[in-house]
């Protein structure tokens, strides 16, 4: 193989994994979408007697210790999954984006004092201050994702003041600043609009990570409650009938980490497009 | 230069951790609820009863006057009482902290040297398929919770090959399952900057020296290469405690191993709230104590680092 074929090999498999990807993540939304047409009698009813069925014809993917059908849940468990991880990151997003554009545009003592806060709630472990909003907020599915959504803040703060302030060293903004743009014109058509790419990228990035937390506080049963569908429950659920069922807690932990698998690749590949590697 | 650098870290650090505590503080007040009424209540208290515990408790008291108490008793090592057993909190932590303690500085390890081999492999052999199949290991690392490969592990290594128990404490072989776990979602953050820099080192003109001197590729690898990369890796090692703390809750919860883990658990289930506020504080002082001992590490390790702004 001479040094030249390597590249282009590479891009090639790199571009298939990407596209693997994106068509997975395609897969759990659409199947999330059309749950009730692919489940139609939902995910919560109870047959005693198919209880802790392997998969096969008569259960895709088997039933867990009530009877329950894995498939089934699993799809109306997307649901809740993937909306606890949406709301999770649109409050990341929300809070963490206006601190750092902020903290990075205006730079100075500003800068300073953001920061600041920002790396005293960085001091705490991202699940232990998850786990503190929840002892504050109370258990459930919307806490949860309030919970994760505030720790995962801080960090994207940091990251869109860590961008925005290196868009900020630009010839270009000294000369917005020249022409008489205001701060505010600057921060949000200047700055925002070129760290966009990057910003977006890591927000995906990030979306993975949300979905483990939101999870684990699930498993842990700190945020739905007990029968819920719901990957991280049914994980937790599945748990104490590994020995006799694991399919019914393999499954909901395979949907979840090869989402959170095509979440990173996804957000890895934007990355390198947009550092034009 | 040294002295100077070190004392800048250290008040960066003590501004951090004071501002963690007091944000520990507020969010506590800001909690709904009375927390004597809750504890008095089911036991069928009188209001008198209720009320003299709230006056034992200082919570009549002005918050300032409360925040000043908290941080005195703080910096005297006094974390609070828990207001449902009424022990001090540093008791209940002290107590439960060993076993996660252990499993995170195994799991450390395990991590570490994982991750350090799969970086270092994945960056000299660039762009083959070594590198190909050492950084999907990475990737495969940073996405897998590790409820679900515990439960993998579980699987496999006790019921299946019933090489390892499944759950509990005690010996060193109730550790091995939680920590290769803990410490393979480790590895992934671990490899992927190690891979980075040692990519970037090699390139660097000091390698070229020394490979031009004639010095044998294994010693220029060991010597020149891994300590120019050590830096990184124990800044990342050190970010990652967070991580690794968060980690270790739920890796005690799969493995049903005692810890914080679930001293944390049941303090949220059962809403009190001077624990949770206590394993906050502890784990942001740890926090703080271990960034700032790899910031003077990595500022021993390179003399550049030391003259940089903060």
């Amino acid at each position: 193989m001479t040094a030249q074929q390597r590249p282009a090999r590479r891009s090639t498999l790199l571009q298939s994994v990407v596209l693997v990807s994106l068509g997975w993540l395609g897969l759990v939304v659409l199947g999330a979408a059309v749950a009730p047409l692919l489940a139609p009698s939902g995910p919560l009813i109870t047959d005693p007697p198919r209880a802790l069925l392997p998969p096969g014809p008569g259960g895709i993917l088997g039933t867990d210790f009530l009877g329950r059908s894995v498939g089934a849940r699993l799809v109306w468990g997307g649901r809740v999954t993937l909306t606890m991880g949406t709301l999770a990151l649109s409050l990341a997003v929300g809070l963490g984006l206006p601190i750092g554009l902020a903290a990075g545009s205006l730079a100075g003592w500003a800068d300073g004092v953001l920061m600041r806060f920002v790396d005293a709630l960085l001091a705490f472990p991202s699940l232990l201050l998850a786990m503190a909003v929840l002892a504050v907020l109370g258990t459930g599915v919307e806490a949860v994702a309030i919970a994760v959504g505030l720790a995962a803040a801080p960090a994207y703060a940091r990251v869109v003041r860590s961008v925005s302030l290196e868009v900020r060293a630009q010839p270009y903004i000294e000369a917005a600043r020249a022409v008489g743009c205001s701060h505010l014109r600057i921060a949000v058509r200047h700055i925002l609009a070129n760290a966009a790419p990057s910003l977006i990228a890591f927000a995906c990035a990030q979306l993975g990570w949300v979905l483990i937390m939101a999870a684990a506080l699930n498993f842990l049963g700190l945020g739905a409650p007990p029968g819920t569908p719901e990957w991280g429950m049914m994980l937790a659920e599945g748990r104490g009938y590994l020995r006799y069922a694991p399919w019914a807690s393999v499954f909901p932990g395979l949907a979840l980490t090869l989402t959170v698998l095509a979440a990173n690749l996804a957000a890895n590949a934007w990355q390198d497009a947009v550092e034009g590697v | 230069m040294l002295a100077r650098y070190f004392v800048r870290r250290l008040l960066a650090a003590v501004s951090v951790l004071w501002l963690a505590v007091t944000l520990a503080f507020v969010a506590l007040q800001l909690t709904p609820g009375d927390p004597a009424q809750a504890l008095l209540a089911a036991s069928g208290a009188t209001p008198e009863e209720i009320a003299q515990r709230r006056a034992h408790l200082g919570l009549d008291d002005p918050a300032l006057i409360q925040y000043l108490r908290y941080v005195l008793d703080l910096a005297r090592g006094d974390l609070g009482q828990s207001w449902l057993q009424g022990r001090p909190v540093g008791q209940m932590i002290r107590e439960q902290l060993p076993p996660t303690l252990a499993l995170a500085i195994a799991a450390a390890g395990v991590g570490a040297t994982l991750g350090l081999i799969l970086g270092v492999v994945a960056a000299v052999h660039r762009s083959t398929w070594i590198d190909t199949m050492a950084t999907t290991v990475a990737v495969v690392g940073l996405a897998t919770p590790t409820y679900w490969s515990g439960l993998l592990a579980i699987l496999l290594f006790s019921l299946a090959l019933h090489w390892l128990p499944s759950a509990g404490e005690g010996d060193l072989r109730h550790l091995i399952l939680p920590a290769s776990v803990l410490g393979f979602a480790l590895s992934g953050s671990v490899a992927r900057v190690v891979r980075a820099r040692v990519a970037q080192v090699l390139r660097a003109p000091f390698i070229l020296v020394a490979e031009a001197k004639g010095l044998p590729p294994r010693h220029v690898l060991m010597s020149h290469v891994l300590r120019a990369s050590l830096g990184p890796a124990l800044a990342v090692l050190a970010l990652q405690f967070g991580f690794l703390l968060s980690g270790a809750v739920v890796t005690e919860s799969v493995f049903a191993r005692r810890g914080l883990g679930t001293l944390t658990v049941q303090a949220i289930l059962w809403r009190d709230l001077p624990v949770v506020r206590g394993i906050m504080v502890v784990a942001a002082l740890a926090f703080v104590l271990t960034s700032l001992a790899a910031d003077l590490a990595r500022g021993w390790l390179d003399p550049r680092l030391r003259e940089g702004p903060a």
